[in-house]
């Protein structure tokens, strides 16, 4: 398996895994009503807000712990260039989890048009937000698995 | 309906080339192994210039490297 192969299977697990922890820690301990039942727009907004420097760190650290321990094991370095396959697999990915969070997005709005509450909206845009980057890191795994 | 696949000789021309590994010929030409692999296995048409660049590390024209094929079907 390559380094690039590696690194994506690490990068959906590590979005999985923070964006599961960090919303079991927020819906437990920081919301006093059911979170379906929650139409405080502050509360949704700081959920989203603070998703994405938790995301970002937590990405950082996992990529650090990751390329220690594949340097421990396979004595492979990180490639220090990404050359066109790589920047083609990254547009593609990109492209698709584009697609899915707009598609959240509208879906989301339509929820609000119909008379769904607020809680709804935001529920179907971070699931979006979380299902889009789930699709990016799994179609970059496809495509350096079998080309395009 | 036609289908199109370009097809190469590199495993054949790095056999030739005191069995240059992967590695080499992806440093040679300024790509990852991984890209190397792909473009062996056909997974991935290169660009035209890493085309040139691959052609150049073998020191053999383009078209011993790459040849396009054209099959038709149905």
């Amino acid at each position: 398996m390559s380094f690039q192969e590696k690194r994506s299977i690490v990068s959906l697990f590590s979005n999985l895994l923070i964006s599961i922890l960090y919303l079991i820690y927020i819906l437990k301990y920081h919301s006093t009503t059911n979170p379906l039942n929650n139409n405080d727009l502050a509360f949704w907004g700081g959920l989203i807000l603070l998703l994405v420097p938790v995301k970002v760190f937590g990405k950082v650290v996992i990529h650090i712990i990751f390329l220690i321990i594949n340097k421990i094991v396979t004595n492979e370095d990180e490639p220090n260039f990404s050359d066109e396959l790589d920047k083609l697999i990254e547009l593609k990915s990109l492209k698709i989890a584009f697609i899915i969070f707009m598609s959240g997005f509208v879906l989301s709005m339509a929820a609000i048009v119909v008379g769904y509450t607020a809680s709804t909206m935001f529920v179907l845009l971070i699931s979006s937000l979380i299902l889009s980057e789930v699709a990016g890191d799994l179609s970059q795994i496809y495509f350096y698995r079998k080309g395009f | 309906m036609s289908k199109e696949s370009i097809k190469n000789n590199i495993r054949t021309l790095r056999f030739f080339n005191n069995e240059m590994t992967q590695q080499q010929l992806a440093d040679k030409v300024g790509v990852t192994r991984q890209t190397i692999v792909a473009i062996e296995k056909g997974n991935y048409s290169p660009s035209l210039e890493l085309a040139f660049k691959i052609a150049i590390a073998f020191n053999k024209p383009l078209e011993e490297v790459f040849s396009y094929h054209q099959e038709k079907s149905g």
